[in-house]
């Protein structure tokens, strides 16, 4: 128990440590959704921790990981216009898409910036009135309160030359498009913390009946994720099905309301291409027909090409939880965080970044040898 | 980029038409919006997502998921501008290796 030691309370951690190897019967398959659950996992070896016969599968949940690698394509041809500014959160600037990324637009003379916040967007806009900004607007839930914000603002403050590049992708249709699959090995499920903030949780109670399954709302720090997985693995063994809230320090049934009420004021569900993983259906947002004038690739008629992944790169299996990161060949020496092949090693979030960055040195591969 | 940061809200406003306010995020300050949780008051802690607060919540969880989002390395969206980058900062803080 090498990792206790690191713990804010390594005494509650080994207590819950104990508990979970007291109630495990028999092996049991888990998804944490959240790529910042991921993140704590493999830092904190909590799933090392824990009974060998718990497998943690790392789910699709790292927004920046999933943009589809056409949508990486369309921001980097809209940036590279003489008349726009492109903003995006610093995170996607590193996304490899087929044409490179948007840090290489940038070299090649397109205006691309980070902002923390979309509502910086605005005075930008309103600074530059003789060009366009166009925010990169990707996310899960917990983005899209923000992201509307702008929009609805932009619409108010009467700016004509803001529109924004939607990606947004939502965590419910993720989770039944996994269990619906053929290959699903998961039986229960970590629900992402943050998202259920906004969210509340209600819809996951469907879920939850409809796939017959567990599902326990969980933080993301060590202790939270332990005793997520307590919890978890306590219903499973007990046969019990339904949705139980271990993040109540932040999350309520109902979420937020107002929150809910912005987004659904700005967006509208629509089916969405996921990297690695294909087209869910209804699994995303885009803008409402009457917000359609903020609408970037309306705006810009750039169109979507089909473009084929890097072959070396097995993120899409990766994002199902089919795969380890560090049973892909390129992982450590063809890809690493500086040059990834794939965006599961670019976000510090994705399954691979976290594996290179924590767990590299213990891979018997060629990049251990290397280092 | 999922995870909301908690901040101490030191200042509220009205601007065009919404709740605004700026949050201490441990000595950053950042202009935010705060019309999503109309029963915050000064001196209190939002957690934050984007620039937007979702939830607000007490100052002992506050305390303690900021700092883990400290050793998370977690925090660097706080420092974005909003100027133009430059190849320089092509690799972020987060993922460079010692």
């Amino acid at each position: 128990m090498k990792y206790l030691d690191e713990y804010r309370d390594p005494q509650a951690a080994g207590r819950l440590v104990e508990a979970i190897h007291k109630i495990t019967t028999r092996p049991w398959s888990i998804m944490e959704v959240c790529g910042g659950q991921t993140h704590t996992i493999v830092r904190y070896g909590i799933d090392e921790l824990i009974p060998s016969g718990i497998r943690l599968i790392h789910g699709p949940g790292c927004p920046v990981c999933v943009t589809p690698l056409e949508l990486v394509d369309r921001a980097v041809e809209i940036a590279l216009r003489p008349d726009v500014i492109f903003c995006s959160f610093g995170d996607m600037l590193r996304v490899p898409g087929s044409q490179g990324d948007l840090f290489s637009a940038s070299a090649r003379g397109g205006d691309v910036r980070v902002v923390y916040s979309p509502l910086d967007c605005l005075s930008l806009a309103e600074r530059n009135p003789d060009r366009t900004v166009v925010f990169f607007a990707v996310g899960f839930e917990t983005t899209a309160p923000a992201n509307a914000m702008a929009v609805v603002q932009a619409r108010r403050r009467g700016l004509t030359n803001f529109s924004v590049l939607v990606s947004h992708v939502l965590v419910p249709p993720a989770i039944a498009a996994i269990l619906s699959s053929p290959e699903n090995r998961v039986q229960g499920f970590l629900a992402a913390g943050h998202v259920n903030v906004v969210m509340g949780y209600e819809e996951y109670q469907r879920l939850a009946e409809q796939f017959r399954i567990p599902i326990v709302v969980t933080g993301f720090e060590p202790l939270d994720l332990l005793e997520g997985v307590y919890r978890l693995v306590l219903m499973l063994e007990e046969g019990r099905i339904g949705v139980e809230n271990q993040y109540v320090r932040a999350v309520h049934s109902a979420g937020n309301v107002r929150c809910q009420d912005l987004i659904h004021e700005v967006f509208e569900t629509t089916d969405r291409k996921w990297r690695g993983i294909g087209t869910i259906p209804a699994s995303g947002y885009r803008l409402q027909q009457k917000y359609s004038d903020m609408d970037a690739e309306q705006r810009f008629g750039v169109q979507l090409q089909t473009v084929v992944e890097c072959a070396d790169c097995i993120s899409g299996l990766i994002l199902q939880g089919i795969r380890k990161p560090h049973e892909c060949a390129a992982f450590g020496s063809r890809c690493t965080p500086e040059h990834p092949l794939g965006a599961t090693m670019v976000s510090s979030e994705g399954a691979c970044a976290a594996w290179y960055n924590y767990r590299r040195l213990r891979i018997p591969t060629a990049v251990g040898a290397e280092e | 980029m999922c995870l909301g940061i908690p901040g101490r809200v030191v200042e509220r406003f009205e601007e065009h038409g919404i709740q605004m306010g700026k949050v201490d995020f441990g000595g950053i300050i950042r202009r935010v919006c705060l019309e999503c949780v109309p029963e915050i008051e000064i001196s209190e802690y939002a957690l934050v997502h984007a620039g937007f607060a979702i939830a607000r919540i007490n100052e002992d969880e506050a305390r303690q998921v900021f700092a883990f989002l400290e050793t998370m390395q977690e925090l660097n969206e706080l420092q974005a501008t909003a100027e133009p980058v430059r190849l320089s900062h092509s690799i972020p803080p987060s993922q460079r290796q010692e």
